[in-house]
Order: structure tokens, then sequence, then C-alpha cells
């Protein structure tokens, strides 16, 4: 049996009220998820996978695929600073996938392909999306940030596939050139007609008549659509009523593109039963469809943070500025990204360190040290030290302060010196913390973020935030 | 280490300093060219090209090195050296031309310490991310560190650090070079913005540029410069790990400067440090700085700082006067010179030259720094023979 054997998704904690784009305050309406200014496509898809990996070896990870339009670099792979963050084996296969909205369902499709055909027993799927529209146009209003990660295995599965349908199709409905950060479409009912409804449809059916279902069969339905009404038309359309339709969270989330209809996939998963079916459909210059059916795995898989946890954790921003500063959408006298770049051979030597936060332990007097020390900083041992990974370890915070002269797009900074468990110690940045959540001692975990855009570069190092309960119920 | 070795052997005959501040229209040859050639004066010395044998500077961020100060005084076929230890830059040159002169190389030797921070455009010191961990926030951010955990287990606050700065506010409007010359308030301390937590402006060093040079001799020709020159009893420079990875700190002092003071009070021969010192100017780059340092330095038991700033005993009257120009936080901060300026105003103070903030019979006077992240102390005691 091959199909997915865990889950797990990503919602930057940051929302902004849509009200706040026209101009009017206030909170309560409608709002969508937006990436904090330490986050991109590439660090919610890390998030997304570190609780898809939970309780489960990362050793045993063969292939990492990554679905997005928005990977932070156009020519440089985004899936190898995956697994370099999540600290994997050195022989995984990485691949991207991109350059459409059916990227995440393109990724999937890899990664079952990967199995089916035997190059990876286990094979680890990331969609994730961080696209921008243009300063109060309509369509920023619809578009959100997020992320879903799935492994793929023949053993174990909580969801075996049933089997998938493809569609490709030419049409120009949504795009955005080289160089344009903006999304764009064409004229709403024209995309909706020809592209989206018809095209989703063709994959839905085909679909159906090749595994001899039918909508009945199915519990509920993930289904990507660009907006509520074309959402309910289409699934209507392809005969599921609201009941089976999995909610799109449109108001709550946006759009989340190439990890929309991935993140609406683990959302029917948290609630799926032993036996039930589900259904997956994607669309993006073509669609995807797939029949997916829940196994008995389901129920033992561990807590992990997912949709129902994020969407339960949330922290308003108050004005859109704080939306269009980090998006460098909004004129700053000071643009970091004009400053000397970071050196690769620098990064090349601390990569270990800096992307899969790995520190050392003594093997001599015991004592753990970040960075890694050549020389024991305790028995003062010259080079006996194993390494060791610390980014899935909890921490404490020693010491703090709030630096509000520190360049950031939101101050003021909160930055501390944080016990790592263990032993060693380091001095990082704090992210999603109020500043009165602050004070010595607070639990501590870590997470991926873009610490700055120097040289006009996304660089990447670890931060640390307030340990959230996994199983913690949503507010 | 032999605490004997160099005690006394070396005399300071001659002290300059620049005005600190926004020198907007001095370049550092200006400044360089003010202090050393004040020096030269106070020494009585009207032949530097032949009396100057070797040149010791301290910059901490120099534009062109030792040639910046070679070519602002011409002094040429003679060793120039420039050292760089943090904010104990200029303390840490000092220390060569010390060693330099008591090993009996040289006879006379000059110490020049500068920095030209403010032709870089920025209102305190900038960022250069370099890296991705090198740098989580500011130097602010880096000296705040202690004060979580030094506030919850001894009690202190916001205020107490006010007093200090509202002391080296007072202080620096006696000393005629300061940058700073406006007495404030506890109040005008607490309500300025914060900078990083607990630091708000008035806690900050002001940032400056400035110079300060130092003559050098040996102690057999002290009296061929002048009568009341003042000896080098100690002087100390101690590294400390990172207390941002230090896996054994504990936050409640910085490690540098006991590490420092062990040496320095060896060489010196002193046991109770506050009975023992009449004068000294710490390292006041954040209030929480010099309180800590009281406290490091044994001026005061471990947790009673504040006790003894609400009583005053480190005020211009009071029991062991500390930065009686103003310090970084009055008189300004260019990394490079603070270590220099802080011996000249001791050399004053020694002297019974230091007019309105004369502390009375000064006798033994120590200076302080420390800096990075701080990981270095530089230390220097100094006595009227």
């Amino acid at each position: 049996m091959i199909g997915i054997t865990s889950y797990g998704a990503y919602v930057p904690v940051t929302r902004l009220p849509l009200a706040l784009i026209g101009g009017s305050r206030g909170e309560g309406g409608p709002e969508k998820a937006v990436a904090s200014y330490d986050e991109d496509a590439l660090t919610m898809g890390v998030s997304a996978a570190v609780e898809c990996l939970r309780g489960f070896d990362r050793a045993a990870v063969d292939a990492v695929f990554v679905g997005s339009t928005t990977l932070p670099y156009q020519e440089k792979l985004a899936a190898s600073i995956v697994a370099k963050a999540l600290d994997l084996r050195r022989d995984v296969a990485t691949a991207d996938y991109g350059g459409s909205l059916r990227a995440g369902a393109s990724a999937l499709r890899g990664a079952l392909d990967a199995v089916t055909a035997g190059t990876a027993r286990c094979a680890l799927v990331v969609a994730s999306d961080c696209r921008m529209a243009a300063p109060r146009s309509a369509l920023e209003r619809n578009i959100g940030d997020g992320a879903a990660a799935f492994l793929v295995g023949d053993t174990r599965c909580i969801l075996s596939c049933e089997g998938l349908h493809a569609v490709s199709d030419e049409i120009l409905d949504v795009w955005r050139t080289a160089g344009d950060p903006f999304v764009h479409t064409w004229e709403e009912r024209f995309v909706v007609e020809h592209g989206h409804r018809s095209v989703l449809l063709e994959a839905v059916r085909g679909l159906l008549q090749k595994t001899g279902l039918a909508p009945g069969d199915f519990a509920r339905a993930a289904f990507y659509a660009p907006d509520p009404a074309s959402h309910q038309a289409a699934a209507r359309a392809a005969g599921f009523g609201a009941e089976r339709l999995q909610p799109a969270l449109f108001g709550r989330l946006g759009n989340t593109g190439a990890a929309f209809a991935p993140m609406l996939l683990v959302a029917a998963l948290e609630e799926a039963r032993p036996g039930e079916r589900l259904l997956f459909a994607s669309y993006g210059d073509g669609a995807e469809a797939s029949a997916w059916r829940a196994t008995a795995e389901i129920e033992k898989l561990g807590p992990r943070r997912a949709m129902n946890w994020h969407l339960g954790h949330r922290r308003a921003i108050r004005d859109y500025a704080t939306y269009l500063r980090p998006r460098h959408l909004e004129a700053a006298e000071h643009d970091v990204r004009q400053a000397p770049g970071i050196s690769a051979t620098v990064h090349f030597r601390e990569r270990d360190h800096d992307l899969s936060f790995r520190g050392a332990r003594c093997r001599r007097c015991g004592t753990e040290q970040f960075p890694p020390q050549r020389v024991c900083y305790s028995c003062h041992t010259r080079d006996d030290f194993e390494s060791l990974r610390f980014s899935d370890r909890p921490g404490r915070l020693l010491s703090w302060t709030l630096d509000y002269f520190f360049p950031t797009p939101e101050p003021p900074l909160a930055a501390g010196v944080v016990q790592i468990e263990g032993g060693a110690r380091a001095y990082l940045q704090l992210t999603d913390v109020a500043s009165d959540e602050l004070r010595c001692e607070l639990p501590l975990e870590f997470v991926f973020r873009r610490i700055h855009e120097v040289g006009g570069k996304p660089n990447y190092f670890w931060k640390a935030t307030p340990l959230r309960n996994t199983r913690l119920e949503p507010q | 280490m032999n605490p004997d070795a160099i005690r006394d052997k070396t005399a300071i005959v001659g002290v300059g300093c620049c005005k600190f501040g926004e020198n907007w229209t001095q370049s550092p040859e200006d400044m360089i060219v003010e202090a050393a050639y004040e020096a030269y004066a106070d020494a009585g010395i009207d032949d530097p090209q032949r009396r100057i044998e070797a040149v010791f500077c301290g910059a901490a961020y120099p534009s062109r090195g030792t040639a910046e100060v070679a070519e602002s005084l011409k002094l040429f076929d003679r060793p120039v050296s420039l050292v760089q230890n943090y904010c104990a830059t200029g303390t840490d040159a000092f220390r060569y031309g010390v060693f330099s002169v008591a090993c009996g190389l040289y006879d006379t030797v000059l110490v020049v310490g500068f920095d030209k921070p403010k032709d870089r455009g920025v209102s305190g010191p900038s960022v250069m991310m370099s890296g991705v961990r090198e740098l989580p926030a500011t130097p602010a951010g880096w000296f705040a560190l202690c004060a979580a955990r030094y506030f919850e287990k001894y009690g202190a606050t916001r205020e107490d650090l006010a007093r200090i700065a509202v002391k080296n506010h007072h202080n620096g409007t006696l000393a005629p070079k300061s940058m700073l010359k406006r007495e404030i308030t506890v109040d005008d301390v607490l309500k300025a913005r914060i900078i990083s937590w607990p630091f708000g402006l008035y806690d900050c060093a002001a940032q400056s540029d400035g110079a300060a040079a130092v003559v050098l001799t040996r102690r057999e020709l002290a009296k061929t410069f002048r009568d009341d020159f003042v000896l080098v009893r100690a002087v100390a420079i101690a590294l400390a790990p990172n207390p941002q990875s230090d896996p054994s700190f504990d936050f409640l002092g910085w490690k540098p400067t006991v590490y420092a003071a062990r040496q320095a009070y060896a060489m010196a021969g002193i046991a109770d440090p506050r009975g023992e010192i009449d004068v000294a100017q710490v390292h006041d780059c954040f209030t929480l700085t010099e309180l800590l340092t009281y406290e490091d330095l044994g001026f005061c038991d471990k947790g009673a700082a504040k006790e003894h700033v609400a009583a005053g005993t480190f005020a211009l009257n009071g029991e062991l006067p500390v930065n009686t120009d103003g310090g970084l936080k009055s008189f300004g901060h260019p990394t490079g010179a603070t270590g220099v300026r802080m011996i000249y105003e001791n050399v004053l103070q020694l002297q019974g030259r230091a007019g309105l903030r004369q502390v009375k019979d000064a006798g033994v006077a120590l200076s302080h720094n420390i800096g990075g992240a701080p990981q270095t102390c530089g230390m220097t005691i100094l006595a009227r023979p």
C-alpha cells in the first residue's frame, strides 16, 4: 500500500484584517494569514515539515520535493535548503516543483511516483506559498500565506492512494512574469468558467471514471478554488454538496496558492476516520484529482500542529504598513538588501550550525556547546566532540532584552540568551513573542527563520519562540 | 606572572586630549595632532622628532591604521604599532607602551588613542550584518543581558541605573573637554525613549569622536620632564568566554572585569580596593555596566551596588569618586581613545589639576574598560610617587 504516512501544516501566526487594507481599523471581520517579516515560503515549509516529521525518524527520509510558486531563489534549490534545515541525510533526492498553483499537488505526485517506482521508501512533500498581489488590489484581499507537508511511504499509511488523474491545460488566467513581484489574473468570470470550474471538473470526472468511484463514496472533498463562490459552484457541479466540501477558509487564511489544496487536505485528514474516503483536487494550468482512503493507522498518529492548531493561534497586525514594510512595498530609508551580502565560504563552513542548528558535545566532560568549538569551553580538551542537532530540543530563556535600536521591520526586537536543553547556550532573536511574555526561565522552542536579507538574498538561521503545547486546544 | 616586573618602572610625564564630541569639522589628523602636541607640551617636549622613540596607537575602527598616526605626527623611522582590543583598545595600547619602556628598550614613547565614528553617518553604532548569527542585537542589547537576572536577584531597578547617569552628567558639566554639559534628573532618564530594555537614551554612552595621548618615560628620567610625574603601578588585560555562549555564566556581573582586577590588584598590591583607591574611571558604556563594575572591581559587595549608588559612595564628594570627568556617558566614547582619556583624567586628578572636579588628595587612581560581547577588560592603576 502506498500513501500518506504523516502530515503537518503551518500557518503564520500573523493575520491581516482585510479592513486594514481599505484604511479602516478593527479586528473581527475577514482576515488573511500573512507571513511575518522573518518568514517566506521556505521557512513556512520547514515549519510544516517539522510537524510532519514529529515522531518519525528523520534519517529514514529518502527524498524531499518542494512545491511552490514563490521559492526565494529563481536559481538555487529550495528542497536542498529544506533538507539541510531538517538535518536530513546527504543522500536524499531533492527537487523543487514550481511555476503553477498545482506545484504542491505535483510534488505530492512526484513523491507517490518515487515510492511506487521504488526509488524512495519515504518521501517528504512540502507545499508552501507566500504570494503577493499589488497593494490594495482585489487579489491582495484574496491571497494568504501557508504551508502543508506530507510524508509519503509504503508502510503504515494513514491514507492510501486509490488513484490519480491529471489534465493539462493552456490558459492565461493567473500568471506572474520574471521580475514582477505581483500575481495577475484575467477577468474573473472568464477565469472561473473556462479555467477553474471546467478543468477541475474534467480532472475529477476523469478520476471517478478511472477508479470507478462515485461522489457519494467520499466523506469529504478538498478542492482548490480561487474564491468562495467558485468553490461552492465547482463542488456542486462535481456532485459534492456543502456538507461534504472541506471549508476553504476564505476570510480566515486566504487562498494560499500552491499550498491551498494541500492545506485543505490536511484539514480533511484531521477529521478523517478509518475507512473514510477523501477527494483531493488541485488546479493550475490544468488540474489534478486524487482519491484517498483513511486506514486504521490514522488513529495512531501522535499529536501535531496542523490546521486545527494553527487556526486557533493568531495575532492580528495593527496596521497595514506592518504588512507592507517587510515586503518592500513601502519605501524605507535604509534598505538592508543593499548591505554587503554574507560570505558564501563562511556560509559553506557554518551550514551545519546555521541551517541544521548543530552544536557539539565534548566526549571527555560532556559539556554541550554552540557553535561547535575545536577546544572544549569546560575541560579544554582538543577535537573530541560529537555533533548534535539542537533544533528539535526545548530551551529556556536565561536573560533577555527588547532592542528598539536594532534594524527590524517590527521593533522592538526581542533577543536573549537561550539555555538549550542539554547545556549549550545561544544568543538568539526571539520571534512571534509578545513583549509582556518575556521573563527569565520562559520555556522556548526553535524555529527556522529568515534572519535578514543583506546582499539581496534570504539568509536563514534559527530563532527562539515561546514553547507552545502541541496538543493545545484552539483558543 | 611576576607581579613586581613592571610596577612603578614607568612614569607618565605628559597627557593630552582633544575636546570629545561630534567633531564634524575635525579630521582624525586634527584630533591626533591636538592630543599629541598637548601631551608634548605637558611633558615639556619641544623636539618630539628626537624624543619620541616609538608610538603605540589604539583605534577600534581606523581607516588607515598606523599610517594615520605616523603621517599626522610625521613620526617616521621608528616603530609605530596599532592595537585593537574592543573597548579596551586604548588601555591595551598604553599597556604595550608601558612594557616597551619598563623593559628598557626605549626611554620615551608616545601612546595615542583615537576614533572617528561620527564620519559614518549614523547615530549610535551601526549594525553590520555580515553573518547570520553574530549580531542578534545591538551593543546595548548585549550589555543589557545582565539586567533581567540581576534585577530579579538583587531587586535593582531602572531608577538605580538612572542615578548613575545623573551623576555622570553632573561630573561632565565640570570637565572642559567633555561632549555633554547638561545636568539631568532621574525623571529625565526614566522618561527617555528606550534603546534596549532596560536602557533608555540616557543610560547609553554618548558615541563621539576624539583622541587622547600620553607620554611615557623611564622612572629615572621622569624628573627631567616634570617634578609631579605619575607612576604606572599596574596594567592588565583579561579575556573571558563570550557571555552569550559561556556555559557557566550567571548574568550577575561580567567575568572579564573580575579576571583583570585579579591581575591588576596583584601587581599593585591592593587588598582593599575601596579603601586603597582614591579615584576611578570605569567603563560606563551603559549605566548597568558601571553598576556591575562597582561589584566586579570589589568596590562593594555583590548585590550592594544600588545602596552605594543611593548613598553617594561613588559621587564626586563620596568615598570613592567614579567617573569624575563624566565618563563615557558624558565625556564621550571614541572607542580607541577612551582608555587613554581615562588615564588623562586620572593623571590630572593625581597631580591636583582637575579643577572643579578635583578629588582631594588623590594618591592612587584606577581606570577600567570592558568591551566586546563583553569579553575583554583592560585596567590600569596609577599612583603618585
